[in-house]
């Protein structure tokens, strides 16, 4: 059916005769989400990215909202967005630090320090997809009083593209020119047609770090830099304190560049603790204002929720829960570093082995017994938007089978039942962080391996070890010093170019990108490169969803990912409290905008 | 008895009064404490059940049913079933093995530690006793946690990879919590021998030409032990919590090792509606805790000889 229809559509909306709301509308019916929707509509020049309206903001003066307190069970370390590995360190830098646009939990961008969502209309976009020109917002100043210009967008590209600095949102920026136009414009250009043009500057890796106080740091000493910990941002509210692994205050910043906003006075970002507890201290005692992701079996969120002070959030995303089984070998050290890509893992790299492992875990039961609302089972690694999940892609629970592909592939049974071929055991290490529904996972999977004649020795890790980006600690999920793991990924952006580039064999993770690399699997594959980079440059929106479903399809069926359940964020918020999540961006990507009822 | 010299010649050939060791008159004056005795039963029933409990309750304690998710105590589950459905009884006598042999094994390592450190300073004296105690007072402020994360780092694969996964864990959790619990056990010791090797009935022995290892062994040391079982009784308690805090942090057992701890922390999440879950291994816990110390308090007064008892 496909291009003529929706380029046709797409002229009606020009002319006048369908309204943006309509073609939306028709494109959802039509499997396209909102965000690509909308996407489409700007690239081509229909409509402005962005929404009208974001928030239903009301109080009618700046401050006097008193303290608000959100609790983060997982405690941020470092307050600095290009360093910032984990949801929890890109939220915290999120709270001082804001990027040029952030995305709608509809997917439509959200101007914060430009002055406007750039489109073909206000000449922001070209036709050719090989520029976006952002205007920035004027009279905007950090908050020790120096004014924001187009210098500090320069210097933040300069900053993350830059080797030795190595920042994690280096890929965002390596591959575009960021050129300074005037004082408040500057412009992204692209190296081949980007139908993907909001990455740089925008949502979790755009955050703008002021040049004034770190061109000193950006070098291979960006690490030492106090700003680091004390950050000088743009944002509504303007740092105090910070003990990394604990809390974080901030108060309301009095020039912020938004009229009426923010409304709380002070803000405490607490973390530690455990999922459980966080739940606990807002809907059940109401001490806190804001719980971070709720993962907590459904049950007793529900029994939490029956106290009637508070509300559990679910918005759905791009979040999944998923095992990986380790290419590379865990247990030989070369050069000083294990689960090395020169080495190849024993039992994984036989496609049987990894096909077994995919049949014995049992999402179903998960999806029941332990994360109910907040994980319904998947087949799946890129769930959303609808537009890119595969339908190609199954799941099956079935130990017979697993046996039988065992049985074939000659992995027979040892006298202790387990399973060996020349000399090698199916016996893994298990590792995840500390997490009931995680535990629960590894339990079940445990039970169904043995009956395969695979042993899981299971290793649980306290989440402030396991998602730290702490270079020294073996324990972390970026190092994979164990057979497999499991943990939740999400998808920062409405759009699967920066969440799929975690199996491209240039973000391997490894020592000498201090372990910074997002294909943590440190799955490598040519075929996937390819169509990645194949995808990077398709305008053609059609074209460009068959290619992400052709990645998702592979990396899936190679089963060195698993994907378990979806994951959307299941946050707890106090009734009175009207917070602005989205589901594709982090949870403070608006706290300018969030109040309470009176 | 000494005293009483007017017996009769006429029943002097009765038959001689049986001569009491000093272990049958510590048993003697042991079952006088009703509570130690009681509590002895309990242990030991306890221990009973643990070793031979999984022999005669068979059901796996990791068999997986959803149908019977936090169900209350019934005749198919004596204590109930957890969240997985897993039953809690045999997961309670397994996780009892393992709770009571670290509890105990680990007792053994700071109190053969600390009576070893705490016996020759206060027979030493002078330089040797003056750098055992900086030791123990060193020992003691170390920061333990930490130090704790830092051994396991650096040993736990070396180990595992000698002697397997649960046995690696066993001996670094033992040693570990061994070697940091011996500090007041050698105080104590010391603080008893700098006092009882002055006493008469030493110098008596000594007089009598009694060698130094048999001073210590034979004279000085029993009469030391009362205080000291006492603390190992704490320490078997402490131990056994101080796994379920290691557990707790992914440092110590896997986390499907059902042991005690683990087992309470599991089910803390769920304590407002399966309550059971909760109580019945920490009614384990408590009741050994318990039960040692009553053992201890009763040791304590049959091994001091210079305690009167009241019959």
């Amino acid at each position: 059916m496909y291009e003529d229809d929706l380029r046709q559509m797409i002229g009606r909306v020009q002319r006048g005769m369908l309204s943006r709301r309509g073609f939306v509308k028709r494109m959802a019916a039509l499997g396209l989400t909102a965000p690509m929707a909308t996407q489409l509509l700007a690239i081509t020049g229909a409509a402005p990215a962005a929404a009208q309206t974001s928030s239903a903001y009301r109080p009618t003066r700046r401050g006097g909202g008193g303290q608000l307190k959100i609790l983060y069970w997982q405690a941020s370390t470092l307050l600095n967005p290009h360093f910032g590995s984990g949801t929890t360190n890109q939220d915290a830098s999120r709270v001082f630090y804001e990027p040029l646009a952030g995305w709608n939990t509809d997917g439509t961008l959200h101007p914060i320090l430009a002055a406007e969502v750039p489109s073909i209309e206000n000449r922001g976009l070209t036709e050719d997809g090989r520029s976006v020109t952002w205007k920035l917002k004027r009279g905007v100043k950090w908050h020790d009083g120096q004014d924001f210009s187009a210098d500090d967008v320069v210097f933040n590209w300069e900053y993350a593209k830059n080797p030795a600095v190595a920042a994690v949102t280096s890929g965002s920026y390596r591959d575009v020119n960021v050129v300074k136009v005037d004082d408040y414009t500057v412009r992204v250009e692209f190296n081949q047609p980007t139908p993907f043009w909001a990455d740089a500057f925008v949502a979790a890796v755009g955050g703008i770090i002021p040049k004034h106080l770190f061109k000193d740091y950006a070098g291979a000493n960006a690490r030492d830099a106090p700003t680091n910990l004390r950050p000088v941002g743009t944002s509504a509210y303007k740092f105090v304190s910070f003990a990394p692994g604990d809390n974080l205050r901030a108060e309301l910043n009095p020039n912020y560049h938004l009229d009426n906003r923010p409304y709380f006075d002070t803000l405490e970002i607490k973390g530690g603790g455990d999922a459980v507890s966080a739940a606990r201290a807002v809907l059940q005692t109401g001490d806190y204002d804001y719980a971070w992701n709720m993962q907590v079996e459904d049950a007793i969120l529900k029994r939490l929720e029956a106290a009637g002070r508070g509300k559990v959030n679910i918005v759905d995303g791009g979040g999944i829960e998923f095992v990986q089984l380790n290419c590379t070998d865990p247990n030989q050290e070369v050069d000083g570093e294990r689960s090395s890509i020169k080495t190849e893992h024993p039992a994984f790299r036989d496609p049987a082995v990894r096909q077994a492992m995919a049949l014995l875990i049992d999402r179903n039961a998960l999806e029941q017994f332990i994360y109910g609302r907040g994980g319904p089972a998947t087949a799946n690694f890129l769930n959303n938007p609808p537009r890119f999940r595969s339908p190609n892609m199954r799941w099956e629970f079935s130990i017979q089978k697993a046996n039988d592909v065992l049985d074939a592939a000659g992995w027979a049974r040892g006298g202790d039942g387990i399973r060996a071929k020349n000399g090698v055991r199916l016996k893994f290490l298990f590792q995840t962080s500390v997490n009931a529904p995680r535990q629960r996972t590894q339990a079940i999977y445990k039970q169904a391996a043995q009956r395969a004649g695979i042993e899981l020795e299971l290793k649980s890790v306290t989440a402030s070890v396991f998602f730290s980006s702490d270079v020294a600690n073996p324990d972390t999920y970026t190092k994979l010093y164990a057979d497999m793991q499991m943990y939740t990924t999400t998808m920062p952006q409405a759009d699967p170019e920066r969440f799929m580039n975690q199996y491209t064999s240039a973000e391997v993770s490894s020592k000498a990108n201090n372990w910074q690399g997002r294909n943590i699997v440190r799955w490598r594959n040519a075929e996937y490169d390819r169509i990645f980079s194949e995808a990077q440059g398709e305008l053609d929106p059609v074209k460009r969803a068959a290619l992400f479903i052709r990645m998702n399809d592979l990396v899936v069926s190679s089963n060195h990912i698993i994907p378990l359940v979806k994951r959307p964020t299941v946050s707890a918020s106090l009734n009175t409290l009207h917070p602005v999540l989205s589901a594709w961006d982090g949870t403070t990507w608006l706290l300018s905008d969030w109040w309470r009822d009176a | 008895m000494a005293g009483s010299t007017l017996a009769s010649a006429t029943v002097s050939a009765a038959a001689p009064r049986p001569r009491i060791g000093p272990w049958q008159e510590a048993w003697r004056r042991f079952r006088k404490h009703r509570l130690a005795v009681i509590s002895t039963g309990v242990l030991g029933a306890l221990i009973l059940a643990v070793v031979i409990g999984p022999l005669v309750w068979t059901l796996p304690i990791d068999e997986i049913d959803f149908s019977a998710q936090l169900q209350g105590p019934s005749w198919a589950h004596p204590l109930g079933t957890d969240d997985l459905g897993q039953d809690l009884l045999a997961r309670i006598l397994y996780g009892g093995r393992i709770s009571l042999a670290v509890g105990f094994a680990a007792m053994a390592v700071a109190i053969f530690v600390g009576v070893l450190v705490g016996a020759i300073a206060g027979m030493a004296g002078g330089a040797v006793d003056a750098a055992l105690m900086w030791l123990t007072d060193l020992f003691l402020s170390l920061p333990q946690l930490p130090l704790l994360l830092l051994i396991i780092y650096l040993f736990r694969d070396t180990l595992t990879a000698l002697v397997g996964l649960e046995l690696g864990v066993f001996i670094m959790v033992v040693a570990v919590i061994g070697g940091f619990r011996w500090m007041p056990a050698a105080r104590l010791v010391r603080a008893q021998f700098l006092s009882l090797r002055e006493k008469e009935f030493v110098e008596a022995a000594r007089a009598l030409g009694a060698s130094r290892p048999r001073l210590v062994l034979r004279h000085i040391l029993p009469n030391a032990l009362g205080p000291v079982i006492v603390a190992a009784s704490i320490d078997v308690a402490a131990a056994i919590i101080a796994e379920s805090t290691l557990s707790f942090l992914g440092l110590g057992f896997p986390p499907d090792v059902p042991t005690w701890g683990r087992l309470l922390f599991d089910a803390k999440d769920n304590l407002d509606f399966a309550p059971h879950w909760a109580l019945f291994p920490g009614a384990a816990i408590f009741l050994t805790v318990l039960s040692i110390n009553y053992i201890g308090d009763g040791l304590r007064d049959a091994l001091d000889p210079r305690r009167i008892i009241s019959a």
